[in-house]
This record gives structure tokens, sequence and C-alpha cells, in this order.
């Protein structure tokens, strides 16, 4: 077991090393380095840096030496938490990201409840009752979650929300709370305004789930040992819940694991449709100002988080299906 | 009836695997459906020109956000289907010169109708559209969808985006075909060291945020590419979602197949490697890879839609139907010209069409199950 949880460990860090290479291609990508960037901000401010000074700057920042360094150089300045300097915003790029990326996670979890917390019961549900009108209702609507992009769902709600209600429900806080600091009160603002975009962001994976815990649990129904439960008179609600649930959860969780990447993925759409102040809108102003390190940071970030989320989740998986765990004994 | 009954098992004995293959898949009405309508969509892109009637690109600051305009077909009981004309006004606040519905004056439809200027195929210079105006004037049109801000009909808009939209998504997949074939089929049938490998890539590639990432090596496309050179750029880019998927398949029925007898019969018959692959492997899966593609299409048209929405994909003046929605991004366009969320219907019809087309295949696709 211990091995196993080596074995995702090392895989993880792999992956996270692949992500901070693919990051720093990024930062590397467009014409041109941080200093021709830097100097055309400042020659549009007015000032101008001579050829000599390009050239001390160049060196200070390493940009004289091969590829490889400067990624060993920039990797350790990560390590230790030091992103670079944001060169829209002048200021470091910690301190630019700051709140928005604990609420993309706290949007991403909160997607990551909701689809679990609705997607099971519905599930168990479609199948126990399989062919009746509610099945087939749950089949339809989760059929147009897998078809309608959530961003255009996030569209979609929010020119409904508008025209019948005048409300705009873009945001994730009231406006009074929007600049204040965290206090309790902030705290219970957001939960408030949570569940809409969390409800957007995880109709797609839901509708997924649905369908394998439907299909799942359907197979394990149609097993002798479910017939020789109720022959032996157990109660319908333990027949079901108590074993073929149970063993329909496993190809279940394991899909966590790919759930956690995608809502991640689709946070960061929604999130400029319904204007959120999640790392979304911000990575997508960094890459159309070419702020490299701003947006390298943020993939990077973002990666990274993912990944920890998917360890995570193996754990749980591991945790939760003793067949795993008996099997790596 | 029973005779009746004989003659089709025997038909069934003897049928071909594709054969078998139909029939199963033709049980499955709503997959029959789906495959008409993406055929159908086919047909758009193959004659999108055709069916358009306004240039896509022409734009007209007197037709800005003009509301959809519904055909009339009966004209006092005969069928003669019209539009109502356009007049010029002048808003006595803005003093803006803006074209306006008459509901007084009658343009009447007709088929096969001269138009602008195109070339069918990119290769031979046409004029023919399905839909024009006998005898209008020159501000009149037909209006089906509404037009956009500049003035630009979104109905001949999305019929040109389609041809984007479904292209992008087929080349990408092709491209992921590719790599999926190759790299699943490689892990085959080394195994070890190489199998090892590759499943890892997968891995690591499957537990990777994909649309910052997208975001990020789409917004290093140089601004200075043609059209051309982004659509093949993004193409590429999109592929590296769907090739895991497909590896995965192939791999699978690799690994399943290798065992059967007919193989191991095949090769004490002394076949070579590359025959027992293609000639008696390959015919037997190739049916669970039609079925993956198909699935896997529907995730090549959202990645281009978002990318493109997001204005980091395809940049005008190439049409998708990204680019289109693009128009409808912020609430206050929405609430003023609600009918440029139409471009959205083709993305969803066509979504669920492949979906179930995919799930139709794939049942179809193992016919002695």
């Amino acid at each position: 077991m211990l091995a196993y949880i080596a074995r995702r460990a090392v895989l993880a860090v792999i992956t996270m090393a692949a992500i901070s290479v693919l990051s720093f291609i990024i930062i590397q990508a467009p014409p041109g380095d941080f200093v021709d960037a830097y100097i055309a901000n400042l020659s549009a401010s007015g000032s101008s840096v001579s050829a000599e000074e390009a050239r001390g700057l160049r060196i200070l920042y390493g940009l004289d030496q091969p590829i490889y360094v400067q990624y060993a150089k920039w990797m350790s300045r990560v390590l230790v938490g030091d992103f670079g300097e944001s060169m829209e915003w002048h200021r470091p790029v910690a301190e630019v990201i700051g709140d928005r990326l604990w609420l993309t996670v706290a949007l991403s979890l909160a997607a990551l409840i909701l689809t679990w917390g609705i997607a099971l019961p519905l599930g168990i549900y479609s199948a126990v009752r399989q062919y009746s009108v509610m099945d087939y209702i749950l089949t339809t609507i989760s059929f147009i979650g897998l078809a309608v992009p959530n961003f255009l769902l996030a569209l979609v709600i929010m020119y409904f929300a508008f025209v019948l209600f005048g409300a705009n429900v873009g945001g994730l806080f009231s406006s009074e709370f929007d600049l204040a600091p965290w206090s309790l009160a902030k705290i219970w603002d957001l939960i408030k305004h949570l569940p809409l975009p969390a409800v957007i962001l995880a109709l797609a994976g839901t509708a997924q789930l649905i369908r394998i815990m439907r299909a799942n649990l359907l197979d394990e129904l149609r097993k002798p040992y479910v017939i020789t439960a109720r022959a032996k008179g157990l109660p319908e609600w333990r027949v079901i819940m108590k074993y073929p649930v149970r063993a329909a959860l496993n190809p279940f969780a394991s899909t966590i694991a790919y759930l956690f990447p995608y809502l991640v993925s689709g946070s960061i759409i929604i999130s400029l449709v319904l204007s959120l102040p999640t790392v979304g809108p911000l990575l997508l102003k960094a890459l159309i100002a070419q702020d490299m390190f701003l947006a390298g940071t943020i993939v990077l970030l973002l990666g990274v988080m993912t990944v920890i989320g998917t360890f995570i989740s193996d754990l749980v998986l591991m945790w939760v299906d003793p067949r795993i765990r008996h099997e790596l004994d | 009836m029973s005779t009746d009954q004989t003659s089709r098992e025997e038909q069934f004995a003897v049928a071909t695997q594709w054969q078998l293959t139909w029939w199963r898949f033709r049980k499955h009405k709503l997959a029959v459906l789906s495959g008409l309508i993406v055929i159908a969509f086919y047909i758009i892109v193959l004659f999108a020109d055709f069916f358009a009637y306004a240039d896509p690109h022409a734009t007209d600051s007197r037709r800005s956000h003009i509301p959809p305009q519904t055909i009339h077909f009966f004209d006092d009981g005969a069928f003669k289907p019209y539009v109502h004309g356009l007049t010029q006004k002048r808003d006595l606040r803005t003093f803006k010169l803006s074209y306006q519905i008459d509901p007084d004056r009658k343009v009447y439809l007709e088929l096969f109708a001269e138009g602008y200027r195109y070339n069918l195929f990119g290769l031979i210079p046409s004029s023919t559209h399905l839909l024009g105006l006998k005898n209008a004037q020159p501000e009149d049109g037909i209006f089906l969808l509404g037009t956009d801000l500049v003035g630009r009909d979104l109905w001949s808009r999305i019929m040109v985006a389609t041809r984007i939209s479904l292209t992008i998504g087929l080349a990408g997949v092709t491209v992921s075909l590719f790599l999926g074939v190759l790299l699943g089929g490689l892990s085959a049938v080394y195994g070890g060291v190489v199998d090892m490998m590759i499943q890892r890539l997968i891995e690591i590639l499957r537990s990777m945020p994909t649309i910052p990432l997208w975001m990020g090596l789409a917004a290093a496309l140089p601004n200075t590419w043609t059209v051309i050179q982004v659509y093949l750029a993004i193409t590429i880019i999109i592929s590296f979602l769907g090739w895991t998927d497909l590896a995965r398949v192939v791999r699978g029925k690799f690994l399943a197949l290798r065992n059967e007898d007919f193989i191991a019969a095949a090769e004490l018959a002394g076949a070579s490697q590359f025959r027992i692959i293609f000639h008696h492997m390959l015919p037997s899966f190739l049916s669970h890879i039609i079925a993956a593609t198909s699935l896997a299409l529907p995730a090549m048209i959202i990645s281009e839609t978002s990318l493109s929405f997001l204005g980091l994909g395809l940049r005008p003046p190439a049409i998708s139907w990204g680019i289109l929605l693009q128009d409808a991004q912020n609430i206050e366009t929405l609430a003023l010209a609600p009918w440029l969320l139409a471009a959205a219907v083709p993305v969803i019809i066509i979504i669920l069409a492949f979906n179930f087309l995919g799930d139709g295949l794939r049942d179809a696709a193992d016919p002695y199950g």
C-alpha cells in the first residue's frame, strides 16, 4: 500500500515537472524576450533605454544564457515563492494573483461536491426506477448537460436572469464586500454567491456521472446476490444501499481524478462569462497583454493545484475501495 | 413463417461483419437520425455559400441589429413566400440612419437566386444561392436570424461558420487518431518500458487542466500569422486532447485480440507481424476506432468553440461558431440582440448528434455480442 502511495506521489511530482516545463514554454513562446517587452513598456511611457542598459538588464535576468539554464533559474526562484514581477501591473505576481487562486479552488471544490451530491442519488434513482418517467427526464437532462458547453449555459442563464428578474447574476460577492477585507460576513456572502456558478460548472460532470452510476448500478442489480438478499427478506432500501450501491461506487470514485482537472478548466471559461474574481479573467488578460510571468505562473499554479487534487482523490479512492487496497497488499 | 425464419438465420450466418454491424446499428433509431443530421451538417460544409444568401463579410452600419424576420409563406391564400422590405429612417434623437422593417411592402422570394459571388469548393466560380429576393431594392434582404452589430447577416454567417467549425473538428480528430493509433499500437505491441512510458504520458496529460494550457499555447501564436496558419496551429493544439482516449481504446483492443485463437493460427501459419496487424487485427477493431472517433469529435468542436469564444482561437475575418458567439459575450449586447445566441443552436445539435451516433456505433461495433 505504501508502495502504491509512493508510486502515485512520484507520478504527481513528474506531472508537476512537466507542467512547469509547459508553463516555461508559455512564458518563452512570444517573440522577443522579457527585456524587449520591458523596453517597449518604458518607451511607451516616454523614457528610453540604451543598448548598453538593455544588455545589462539581459545579464541581470540571465537572458543571455542557454534556455535550460534560464529554466533552472526560474524554477529555483519559483520554488522559494518568487514568481517574478507582472509587467502590466508593476507588482509582484504573487500579489496580483492574491485571493483569486483560493477563490478558484473554492469554486472548483464547490462544483465537485455538488457533482457528487447530485449525481449519486439521481444515478441510484435512475437505475432503481429504470424506464420510469423520472428516469427519462433525468436521461434527457443528462444528455443536454453533456451537449451544452458550460460557457453557453452561463450565457443563457445570465440572459434569462436579466430578462426575467432584471438581475445581474455575475460576480462572487455583493458590491459592498468586493474590496472589503476577509471577515465572516464576507465569507457568508461568498457562500451565498457560490451555488449558481458552481451548478453551471457542475452540470456537465454531473450528467456524465449520473450515466456512469446508472449503468454500473444496473449491472450490479442483475446479479444473483441481490435476489438472495431480497429472498432473505431484507428491506428493499437495505438491499440496494448495502451492497450493489457500494459495489457500483468504485468506477464512480475513480472518475474524480479526471473530474477535478476538468472542473478547474471549466471554471476559467465560466469565470469570464460571469465575471467571477477567479484567476480565469486574469489569465486571459495576461495572455492578451503578453504579461508572461503572470500568465505562466497562473498556468503553473493551476496545474500544480490540479495535480495535488488528483493525488488526494487517489488516496480517498484507496480508502473507499477495499478492492484496491487488497490488490496492493 | 418457419421457412422465413430459417432463411433469416441463414442470412445472419453468412453475413459479413460490416453487414451485421449495419443491421445492429439500424436498430438504434436515435443513432440513425443523428447520423442523418451529421450528414446534413457536412452537406452544409460542402455547400455553405449556396445555403447562405448574403455575403457573410459584407458590413452595413444601417443594418445594425435587425431582429430576425420570418418568411411569410402564403400571400392571399396562394403559396407565394415573401418577406417585408426595409425603409430608411433617421432616428430623431441620435440622427443615425438605420433601416426599419416596412410592413407594407412585400418582397417575394425565389429559389436558386443570383447573389454574391463565391467559389464552390474553392474552385468553381458561382453566384447561385438557395434563396434570394425577386425584384428587390438594394436595401432589402432576408433576415432569418437577424443581423449583428455591424449589419452582417447571422444566418449566412452561421452557414459559412459551419465550414470551419466542423472541418477543424475533423482535422483535429485525424491528427489525434494518428497519434492515438500509433502510440496505442506501440504501447500494446512492444509492452514493457515503451508501454510504461506511454501510459505514464497519458496519465500526465489527463491530469492537467487543459483549457489554461491551450489558452497559453494559443496566445503564443504570432499575430502576423494568416488565418490558415492559425487554423492549422489550433488544430494541432486541440488534437492533444483527443489522442489519449483513442490510444487507450487501441491498446485495449490490441491486447485483447493478441490472445485470440485466430491470431495464434495466423502466427503459426507464418504470417508476418505486419500482415497480422493490418490484415487480421485491424479489421476487427476498426469499428471500435470509428465509434471512439465520433465520440472524440464533439470534444474537439467544443474546444475550438471555447478558444475562439475567448478570442484566443481563430481570429476574424475567419468565421467559426466560436467567433460568432464572441459577439454574444456580454449581457448588454445580449439584452439588445438576443438572437445572437442563435449561433449556439448548431453547436448543441451537432454535439448531441455526434454523441448519439457514437453511442450507436459503439453498440454496433461488436455485432457478435
